[in-house]
């Protein structure tokens, strides 16, 4: 019952090992850098606008609607948008969705370039396979990633402050007052820790289950869904670990 | 040269090679073949790298792979080229990028060094000029030949082809064995070659080794498989009834 997660656990760490080894040629692993920070980050900037925008929107009208208090002032609202945006929406919602987009990606990329023996050829040529396909996959997510979680952030924020035109919940005047009320700059930096942990659970699990696909195209669908599985365990469970470990001091 | 000897790989419950020797000379196309599920590729993948044999000893001139650590396989990898059956072309890369990658990788060439290097290599497996498609534009017969160009742009000593004419048509098979023949001719390379196909064996099969239920079973040249005696051989390469009906003419 416990030999297979300790095989694939063992099995990890021997990858990572792997990966994280000197570069036979500095200059190519740059540049699959810097191809996977783009396809990473531009590629994800507008499902995480537009989702990051409406969450911003929902939360605000649905906190407004649950403060109903002659007690609470309105400017709360933004408070807790603020907050729940930067602590845990634009985090770990983000992230969650990443892990489909992303994960998905990483793992069916190196799963067909397994199927098709591309790594073989590689590691055939004397290259390292775990060093250049999933090295430069990792760096990618841990500087894309964070990125888009701050942009998540801003865009969230300003779905909220967008709705306070329209929607009638509280005047643009009452947000922003919100928005500065006892700010924990703190807040940023446990986000931003956060956005790293998950960058390296969604891109080394991901990588993990496309770089040993054994089989067909029904193994690479196989090893997608398990990619996105994974993550998003691994995410919620890091989620409540880096909040108890960090919040709770 | 590179030679095998009593090389054993299982997987499993299932002995797929059972004591293998042979020998593989430079200058010659070398060619395995046998049955389906008779241990071909398993033999080329051990003989890579890409399988490590249970026991037994792989020798690449008279340097033993099979007890090297890996930094030293390295070495020898430097030396190898290999074409693959689909052609493992990287689909990322486009024709030039994708023959240039191991010098990219390895060698301290300049750019144009490089570049000419390339188009001498596709040139050679006349692809002239297509530098720039990606490896989608391309037609089966020609992800072979880019196969063959990135194989051969590092000068290398042994070259490996896993069923080189799986899916293409006998007047290309015929362009890829050629060119496969030629190219081991000139550079004076270690040529080993794993195919089912009987045109093959013929055309350019210097050295055929015929593998039959994980066992050496016979061992010649093209020429000599259409007159050998060995049964298993008979029966794989006159399958046919038409082909039986030949032989028995013939012969």
């Amino acid at each position: 019952m416990f030999t297979t997660p300790l095989y694939h656990f063992g099995k990890y760490c021997l990858m990572l090992k792997s990966t994280f080894s000197l570069p036979e040629n500095r200059g190519m692993y740059w540049r699959e850098t810097l191809r996977q920070m783009v396809s990473m980050g531009i590629g994800s900037l507008g499902i995480v606008i537009v989702i990051s925008f409406f969450l911003g929107a929902v939360t605000t009208v649905q906190t407004a609607y649950q403060l109903v208090s002659p007690i609470v002032p309105l400017y709360v609202v933004a408070e807790i948008v603020r907050d729940s945006s930067i602590l845990e929406l634009s985090v770990t919602v983000i992230c969650l969705v990443l892990a489909g987009k992303i994960g998905s990606n990483l793992a069916s990329e190196l799963g067909t370039m397994r199927i098709s023996e591309q790594i073989d050829a590689l590691e055939i040529m004397g290259v390292n396979s775990k060093a250049y396909l999933i090295l430069p996959k990792i760096l990618g997510a841990l500087i894309a990633i964070p990125a888009l979680v701050v942009t998540s952030c801003f865009i969230t924020i300003l779905g909220g402050y967008t709705i306070t035109f329209f929607g009638g919940v509280l005047t643009p005047e009452q947000f922003i007052y919100g928005l500065h009320d006892k700010f924990v700059p703190f807040n940023v930096t446990f986000s931003l820790i956060k956005a790293f942990t998950f960058g390296f659970v969604i891109s080394s699990i991901s990588c993990y289950c496309g770089y040993y696909t054994d089989g067909g195209a029904f193994e690479i669908g196989n090893s997608s869904t398990n990619a996105v599985v994974w993550s998003c365990i691994f995410i919620l469970a890091f989620d409540f670990l880096l909040a108890k470990i960090i919040l709770s001091v | 040269m590179i030679e095998i000897k009593n090389i054993k790989k299982r997987f499993g419950a299932n002995e797929v090679l059972k004591g293998i020797s042979a020998k593989f000379e430079a200058g010659k196309t070398n060619l395995i073949i046998g049955t389906s599920g008779s241990g071909k590729t398993v033999t080329i993948k051990c003989m890579v790298g890409l399988y490590e044999v249970d026991s037994g000893e792989i020798l690449y001139d008279g340097r033993n792979f099979s007890t090297m650590t890996l930094a030293e396989r390295k070495v020898i990898r430097k030396e190898i080229g290999m074409l693959f059956q689909g052609g493992a072309l990287f689909d990322s890369l486009n024709i030039e990028q994708n023959v240039m990658f191991p010098l990219n990788m390895f060698s301290t060439m300049t750019k144009k060094e490089k570049t000419d290097r390339v188009n001498f290599c596709l040139d050679r497996v006349n692809l002239s000029g297509k530098n720039k498609l990606s490896p989608s534009e391309i037609s089966g017969g020609m992800k072979k030949r880019v196969g063959i160009a990135r194989a051969i742009v590092m000068n290398p000593k042994y070259l490996f082809c896993d069923e080189p004419n799986s899916g293409l048509d006998p007047q290309t098979s015929l362009v890829v064995d050629q060119l496969i023949k030629e190219i081991t001719q000139e550079f004076q390379i270690t040529t080993i070659i794993n195919t089912h196909d009987m045109n093959s064996v013929l055309e350019i099969g210097d050295h055929v080794v015929f593998l039959w239920k994980g066992l050496k079973d016979w061992e010649g040249s093209g020429r000599e498989v259409l007159t050998a005696t060995n049964p298993e051989l008979n029966e794989f390469i006159f399958a046919s009834k038409f082909l039986k009906e030949i032989k028995n003419r013939t012969f």
